[in-house]
């Protein structure tokens, strides 16, 4: 009863620790997704029908 | 025997959130109309700001913005409309950023946010166009 009551108790500190770690973690890869989908829209960089794949014969400046 | 169930209870919901956070690392939400409003005023106001952009008068700031780089390449008629532009485009980027966290649940990542965009709009941003570096130098890319 009581290694119950002790793992009740170890179950939830894993519990709370998980939701401290997935709310300080940042998904930096899907922010770099979100922006680049949104910038592409504001700045017009991908015209429709366009393959998605970025495309490496944009003007440069060389 | 309660216990016990309580306890199950306890690691299936850590299981969910555990694969609720794998989700959130997926995708970002970014389909919603306060941003979706943000992005198609952005997107009108862009034509405006381009030729500023091409001529240097405008750059990118290192923290996701856009600032007045050089005023001498505006003509003086103009510049009172080019700093109402500058103030308009960056009240929307800074709603943006805000929206994007509020999205998903998250308004603390506002900062990560701006960043991310910030290092994006520099990297997507046209050859000729100027910049702020890391040490906050503008650079013409």
């Amino acid at each position: 009863m009581r290694s119950l009551t002790v793992c009740t108790a170890l179950g939830c500190a894993l519990l709370l620790h998980g939701c401290v770690a997935i709310n300080i973690y940042f998904p930096a890869a899907a922010a770099e997704k979100a922006a680049d989908k949104i910038i592409d829209e504001v700045w017009q960089l991908k015209k429709p029908g366009e393959p998605a794949t970025p495309s490496s014969d944009t003007p440069q400046s060389k | 025997m309660r216990i016990m169930n309580i306890s199950r209870c306890g690691w299936l919901a850590l299981l969910l959130l555990l694969a609720g956070g794998a989700w959130a690392q997926a995708n970002l939400e970014v389909n919603t109309p306060a941003i979706a409003a943000l992005q198609s005023s952005m997107q009108k106001r862009h034509v405006e700001l381009a030729p500023s952009y091409a001529n240097g008068a405008i750059g990118l700031t290192r923290d996701g913005f856009v600032a007045l780089r050089d005023a001498n390449a505006v003509p003086l008629a103009q510049r009172q409309q080019i700093n109402g532009l500058i103030a308009a485009e960056n009240q929307d980027r800074s709603a943006l950023y805000r929206e994007i966290a509020r999205a998903n649940g998250k308004p603390e990542w506002e900062n990560d946010i701006r960043t991310t965009f910030a290092q994006r709009w520099i990297d997507k941003a046209q050859g000729g166009w100027h910049y702020q570096n890391n040490a906050g130098a503008w650079t013409r890319k």
